[in-house]
C-alpha cells in the first residue's frame, strides 16, 4: 500500500500537525519508502499467533482506592499541575473559545 | 595522582570512602571538563551548583560514617528524566523551557544513593534517531575522529549521544540512558564505552518522557563493566507509579561479578550475519567468540529465523506508540504553544505541534498515526505485534541450547554526522543487532572489543534471558577482561 498527497494531508489533520502543501509533497515519498520497507511483514505466516499483549509476563495491580494513596499523584497540587501552563486563568488552564 | 576525572565509578566511591581525596575536587574536577568542552555540546543543561552540593553532602556524610552507595559520585542525566526544578525537554522545541515540578524515579533514586547531577544531557529529540542529529539543541560531537587527519565531526550514535559522548570524553565517569531500539547499546559502541538495557521493567519509566512505552527502558552507562552494574543496582527496582515495573528484588549484581563463564553456553545466531557488513566487524565478533571460549564458555550456533522482520515490525510498533505517547503535547498544559491570529483550538492543537515537532519526530508520528488508522489497524500493527510474538519466540526456542548470545552491537562504526541523515532508512538500520532484544523485553549489554582501522571503537553484545542481567554482565566483564580497552579519544575540543 502506498500513500498520496490527499492520504498524507489527511493523516496530518488526524495526528493535530499543521502541514503546507511543499511539507506534504515531501512527506509523500518519505512515508512511502518506510511502508515499502515494513510492507515485507505481510510475508510472514501469523495465522497461529497471538498478538504480543506484554513483553515481560507480569500482573496488572491496582493502587489502593484511597485519596491521596500517593501525594505524589494525588491531588491538592494545583499550583504546580497549572505550574508550565502556557496560560492560566482563575485557576483553570486558558485555551481559545471553544463555542461561539 | 592520576587525574581525578580519569577514574571509574568505583574508583571514585572507594577513594573518597578511603578518604584518598574529597568529593567536592571530584565534582570541581568534572565540571571543568564539562564547561570546558561546550564543542561537543554533549549537555543542554549544565548544573555544576547540584554536583558540588551533592560532593559537600558526599564529604559530610564520611565524616558522620553515613556513605551512600554512590557518595561522591557526580553523573550526566538523560535529558529525558524529569528533574524537579531543572528543565527538562527530552530534545525537544516543545518542551523547551518545561520546568517539572517532580523527579523521575530512577533520578531521585540515584539522588538517594549519593549521587550528584553535572548537567542534562543532549539527546536525540523524543529519543527518536540513532546520531543526535534529530535533537532541537544541536548534534552532539563525538570526541573520537578518524585517524589521518580526518576531522570530520563523527556521529556519537543515538538517542543516547549526549551520554556516550560525555562520558568517552571524561566530562562524567556515568550518565543514565533510555533504550527503545538500541539507544544506550548504539551509541556505546561508537564511543568506546559499556552502557546495559536491563530486563523491561527492571528500571521505573515513571517521569521519563515517553517515547514507544512497551519498548522504553532506563539502564546505565559507563566506562566499565563494574561502573554499569553500581549504577544498574542503583536505578532499579519495583516502582508502583508504573504499570509495568517488575515487582523483583534487585540483585547485588557488583558483588556478583564474575568473569568465569565456565558450564556457560553462548550462543551465535547466525542471522546476524548481514550482507554487508564490514569485514573488521566480522572479525571482531570471530575474536569476540575467542574471548568467551577463553573464559571457559561453549559456543553453539543458534538461530533466531525471525530476525530480518525484527526491523519492520519495530517500525511499527514504535511509531504507533509514538503517535499515541505524543499526542499529550497540545500546547495547553505544559511546553509550546503557537497560536496564530483568530486561531480556534483546533488550529493551536496543529500549529503548535507543527512548531514543536521536528521532522524525525512528526515522520513517525505520521507513521504511526497511519498504522493505526481505520482500516489499517489489522494490517499493520495486529500483524507487527504477532511477528513480535514470533521474535520472542525465536529467543526462547534458542535459550533451549544457550544461556546468551554475542553479537556484533551495531553493523559499522561511528558514521560522519550528516552522513545518513537524509535517508531514514538507512538510519534505522543501524539498530538492525539491538531491535530484536527490544521488541523481545531481554537484557543487552554493549562492551567495547576493539578499534577499526580508522582508529573507531567497536562494540560487542551480549543478551540475555529475562531477569538475567548478572550473566550478561558476568560476560560483558570477561570480554571487557580480554579486550584490554584502553584506547580514548585525544582532546581536541
Amino acid at each position: 500500500m502506498s500513500v498520496d498527497h490527499a492520504t498524507v494531508r489527511k493523516i496530518a489533520s488526524l495526528a493535530r500537525i499543521a502541514a503546507s502543501d511543499a511539507e506534504v509533497e515531501a512527506m509523500v515519498p518519505e512515508l512511502n519508502t518506510i511502508l515499502g520497507f515494513v510492507e515485507q511483514l505481510g510475508e510472514v505466516d501469523t495465522s497461529s499467533v497471538a498478538p504480543m499483549t506484554a513483553v515481560i509476563p507480569n500482573h496488572q495491580r491496582l493502587r489502593d482506592d484511597v485519596v491521596n494513596a500517593d501525594p505524589l499523584t494525588g491531588g491538592g497540587v494545583q499550583d504546580k499541575v497549572l505550574a508550565n501552563a502556557p496560560a492560566r486563568e482563575h485557576g483553570f488552564f486558558g485555551v481559545p473559545k471553544v463555542i461561539e | 595522582m592520576t587525574e581525578l576525572t580519569n577514574l571509574t565509578i568505583a574508583e571514585i566511591r572507594d577513594g573518597v570512602r578511603a578518604g584518598d581525596f574529597s568529593a567536592r575536587d571530584v565534582a570541581e574536577g568534572f565540571n571543568a571538563n564539562v564547561a570546558g568542552a561546550k564543542a561537543l555540546n554533549a549537555f543542554i543543561v549544565e548544573t555544576p551548583e547540584l554536583a558540588l552540593t551533592a560532593a559537600d553532602q558526599a564529604d559530610k556524610d564520611r565524616a558522620a560514617g553515613t556513605l551512600k552507595p554512590l557518595s561522591g559520585v557526580p553523573i550526566g542525566m538523560k535529558d529525558l528524566f524529569a528533574t524537579k526544578g531543572v528543565q527538562t525537554t527530552a530534545g525537544s522545541h516543545i518542551l523547551e523551557g518545561f520546568v517539572p515540578e517532580y523527579e523521575s524515579s530512577v533520578s531521585q533514586k540515584l539522588w538517594d544513593a549519593g549521587a550528584g547531577m553535572l548537567g542534562k544531557l543532549n539527546m536525540d529529540q523524543f529519543a527518536m534517531g540513532s546520531s543526535n542529529e534529530t535533537s532541537h539543541f544541536g548534534n552532539v560531537i563525538s570526541p573520537w575522529r578518524r585517524g589521518g587527519g580526518d576531522n570530520a565531526p563523527l556521529a556519537p550514535g543515538g538517542s543516547s549521544g549526549g551520554s556516550s559522548a560525555a562520558i568517552a570524553a571524561r566530562l562524567c565517569p556515568g550518565a543514565t540512558g533510555t533504550d527503545t531500539g538500541g539507544s544506550i547499546r548504539q551509541p556505546a559502541a561508537f564511543t568506546g564505552i559499556a552502557g546495559i538495557k536491563p530486563t523491561y521493567g527492571r528500571c521505573s519509566r515513571w517521569g521519563i518522557v515517553a517515547f514507544a512505552s512497551s519498548l522504553d527502558q532506563a539502564g546505565p552507562m559507563a566506562r566499565t563493566v563494574q561502573d554499569c552494574a553500581i549504577l544498574l543496582e542503583n536505578m532499579a527496582g519495583f516502582d508502583p507509579k508504573d504499570s509495568t515495573s517488575l515487582d523483583m528484588p534487585v540483585p547485588q549484581w557488583e558483588a556478583g561479578l564474575s568473569a568465569d563463564l565456565k558450564g556457560k553456553r553462548i550462543g551465535i545466531p547466525k542471522e546476524y550475519r548481514v550482507d554487508g557488513m564490514p569485514a573488521e566487524i566480522e572479525a571482531l565478533w570471530e575474536q569476540g567468540i575467542a574471548w568467551v571460549k577463553d573464559a571457559g564458555a561453549d559456543v553453539v550456533e543458534v538461530s533466531l529465523p525471525h530476525t530480518k522482520y525484527a526491523l519492520p515490525a519495530y517500525y511499527i510498533v514504535a511509531p504507533a506508540e509514538a503517535s499515541s505517547n505524543l499526542a499529550r503535547y497540545d500546547g495547553v498544559r505544559y511546553g509550546l504553544r503557537d497560536l496564530p491570529d483568530g486561531a480556534g483550538l483546533q488550529d493551536m492543537y496543529a500549529a503548535t505541534r507543527a512548531a514543536g515537532f521536528g521532522a524525525e519526530v512528526k515522520r513517525r508520528i505520521m507513521i504511526g498515526t497511519y498504522v493505526l488508522s481505520a482500516g489499517f489497524y489489522d494490517a499493520y500493527y495486529t500483524q507487527a505485534q504477532k511477528v513480535r510474538t514470533l521474535i520472542a519466540q525465536d529467543f526462547d526456542t534458542a535459550w533451549q541450547s544457550c544461556d546468551l548470545l554475542l553479537t556484533p552491537t551495531a553493523p559499522s562504526a561511528a558514521f560522519a554526522l550528516g552522513e545518513k541523515s537524509d535517508d531514514p532508512l538507512a538510519m534505522y538500520l543501524n539498530d538492525v543487532f539491538t531491535v530484536p532484544t527490544s521488541l523481545a523485553g531481554l537484557p543487552a549489554m554493549s562492551v567495547p572489543g576493539g578499534l577499526d582501522a580508522g582508529g573507531l571503537p567497536l562494540g560487542l553484545q551480549i543478551i540475555g534471558k529475562a531477569f538475567d542481567e548478572q550473566g550478561v554482565l558476568n560476560a560483558g566483564l570477561a570480554i571487557e577482561q580480554r579486550a584490554g580497552f584502553t584506547a580514548r579519544a585525544e582532546k581536541w575540543w
